[in-house]
């Protein structure tokens, strides 16, 4: 595996949906880098024949009877949002700007 | 001259409300006078455990408990002991930002179900208490509202993530705690303040409402300056939710009574193992860590203990597993802080740009540096490599675990290889820090519970070295027996509690 580019950060930062000045890429990308080296020895212990567990104490899945109970009010549900209209949830445009 | 009741235990506490010596209102004055004369401020260097102070909801929680006491109304043990909540816990009508300045001024529209249990045991909420941003840190320096500092050296970290949280109980501003260990968030603050605090079996606690780090690895647990008093919590906060999907369906551990078992001090059949791997015997740890772990040993051993040594190999890659899964489960995790319907909005003039420059503002470097972790890891081609891989050794870590508590009832190390490091001292250098949980973590990641007790001040810096105690999944209530053993005996050579002989703090005129 070979270590994380300052192309490879801004990459990632742009699909995590972080803005990413150079100075924030300056900083950053050696830092990942060390830590990215640093975890790939788990790749190093684990052959072919170890299952992998992706929750510690094994569980199914919990059902319920499909019945409506009550939820959080509309009014609740937008009291935190940024921008509310007619009930709903408002955001800037969706599409390109030149939509 | 007048009782301090801040220095009393929470189990104090309880038992004078109940013999009516004291009145719940008053227990939460003094708290609220004690934080008012030292916790302070981020600018004026204060110990700064509360980013958000509810005096007026705890008097009024008081107030009711006490005339309800004057009526004969039946009331919990705990009724009218106040506490303290980490801001990762959401609380109705109370401000909660798991230390987010993504999240700064949110008020949450719903209780967590622990949140829930602690209005229902009656206990007066004094506030929220401060924490690295997200959960994510080893000294509180990540919080986005600026760190606390611990009551034993305020040049010194208290720990993280929950810093806040042992740090009010070290400095006496609370009796009671809530925190979250993920990776030793609980663990390594208790261990640094000389406080205790325990990570439940994973699904013990509900984390409904618990504002999420990693799901796989995150668990609530309570934290107090006795083990009594945190066993008191445990009860109070433990048992089935139907509202967190992995919610262990069975009850509560006795630990209660597995604490005043302990205190009688009878460790006989008992079998404790040491962690090769954890103990400091590679080297690497502070020679005052090893020497105090070297002497509660031979406390354990004088009570009737077997001590014997286990090995458990695959450690040496938990923490390199540890920051594969946690970073990718948190890249999904904090995915719903995209400026739509709570916290942070940057207008730009696309929804993307709007997102992106929230983000950008929102978050702190540790967590963009997680996040962009997790999203390498879980990207197409480097999956099976990094999180697959890191699955694996989970497994490995959990069959470590199974095999030495087939030799032994339960497990012991240091809590963090070092005492309090100065702040700012690993700040740039997150390999560093990251190396405060290597004891703490391997718990996480196979879901069983731990504790972190005090067990003295280290000769060379006198500050405080905490001791750590395993157990098998479901075995909550070991951690408690061997605990309370171990501080009864502590506490007697000692001459008292080890929180007693913190530093007097400057109190604010």
């Amino acid at each position: 595996m070979s270590s994380l580019e300052r192309s490879d950060v801004a990459r990632l930062a742009a699909l995590a949906r972080i803005d990413m000045t150079d100075a924030d890429l300056d900083r950053l990308s050696g830092q990942l880098a060390v830590i990215v080296d640093a975890v790939a020895k788990v790749a190093e212990v684990a052959g072919e024949d170890v299952p992998a567990t992706s929750h510690p104490i094994p569980m199914a899945n919990i059902h319920r009877e499909d019945v409506v109970r009550p939820s959080l009010a509309q009014d609740d549900a937008l009291a935190a949002a940024p921008d509310a209209e007619e009930g709903r949830f408002r955001v800037p445009q969706i599409l390109g700007e030149e939509a | 001259m007048a009782i301090d009741w801040t220095r009393k235990t929470a189990a104090q506490m309880a038992d004078a409300l109940a013999a009516g010596e004291v009145t719940s209102v008053e227990l939460v004055q003094a708290h609220l006078d004690r934080i008012a004369a030292v916790d302070g401020t981020v600018e004026s260097n204060s110990v700064h455990a509360f980013l958000h102070i509810d005096a007026e909801g705890a008097l009024e929680t008081a107030r009711a408990v006490d005339a309800d006491r004057a009526a004969g109304v039946e009331l919990p043990r705990l009724a009218g002991v106040p506490i303290g909540i980490k801001d990762v816990l959401v609380t109705k009508g109370l401000p909660t930002t798991a230390g987010s300045r993504i999240l700064e001024g949110w008020i949450p529209p719903y209780d967590a179900t622990v949140t829930r249990r602690v209005r229902e045991a009656r206990m007066p909420i004094l506030g929220k208490t401060n924490m690295d941003e997200f959960a994510m840190g080893s000294s509180t320096e990540h919080s986005g509202y600026g760190p606390t500092r611990n009551p034993w050296d305020l040049d010194r970290i208290p720990g993280g993530s929950g810093g806040g949280s042992a740090a009010a109980l070290a400095a006496f501003e609370a009796p009671l705690t809530i925190g979250s260990d993920t990776g030793g968030s609980i663990r390594q603050p208790a261990s640094v303040t000389a406080t205790v605090g325990v990570k439940p079996t994973y699904g013990g606690v509900s984390r409904f409402g618990a504002i999420a780090l990693a799901s796989s690895l995150d668990q609530l647990g309570p934290c107090g300056r006795t083990v009594l008093d945190t066993a008191l919590l445990h009860e109070v906060m433990g048992g089935h939710d139907e509202m967190d999907a992995t919610s262990l369906d069975e009850p509560v551990p006795a630990v209660v009574e597995a604490a005043l078992e302990g205190a009688q001090m009878d460790l006989t059949g008992v079998k404790v193992g040491v962690v090769r791997e954890l103990s400091g015997a590679d080297g690497g740890y502070q020679a005052g860590v090893t020497q105090r772990f070297e002497e509660s040993l031979d406390k354990l051993r004088a009570m009737g203990a077997e001590i014997v040594e286990v090995s458990c190999p695959s450690f040496e890659y938990a923490l390199a597993a540890y920051y594969v899964i946690l970073p990718s489960e948190a890249s999904s995790n904090l995915a719903k802080f995209d400026s739509v319907r709570f916290g942070l909005r940057v207008e730009k003039p696309t929804v993307e740009k709007t997102m992106l420059a929230t983000r950008a503002e929102g978050f702190g470097d540790e967590v963009k540096r997680r996040i962009i972790l997790g999203t390498y890891a879980l990207s197409a081609g480097y999956y099976d490599a990094y999180y697959g891989s890191a699955q694996k050794v989970r497994t490995l870590v959990q069959r470590d675990f199974d095999a030495a508590f087939a030799q032994c009832d339960v497990l012991v190390s240091p809590t963090t290889p070092t005492t309090p490091f100065k702040i700012g001292e690993r700040i740039d250098d997150p390999l560093a820090m990251y190396l405060n949980d290597i004891a703490t973590i391997p718990a996480n990641l196979a879901g069983i519970p731990g504790m972190s007790l005090p067990s003295g001040l280290a000769p060379e810096d006198g500050l405080p070295v905490g001791f750590q105690i395993l157990a098998p999944a479901h075995e909550d209530a070991r951690l408690y027996r061997i605990g309370a053993a171990l501080e009864a005996s502590l506490t007697a050579e000692w001459g008292g509690p080890l929180s007693a002989q913190a530093p007097e703090l400057e109190v604010a005129s």
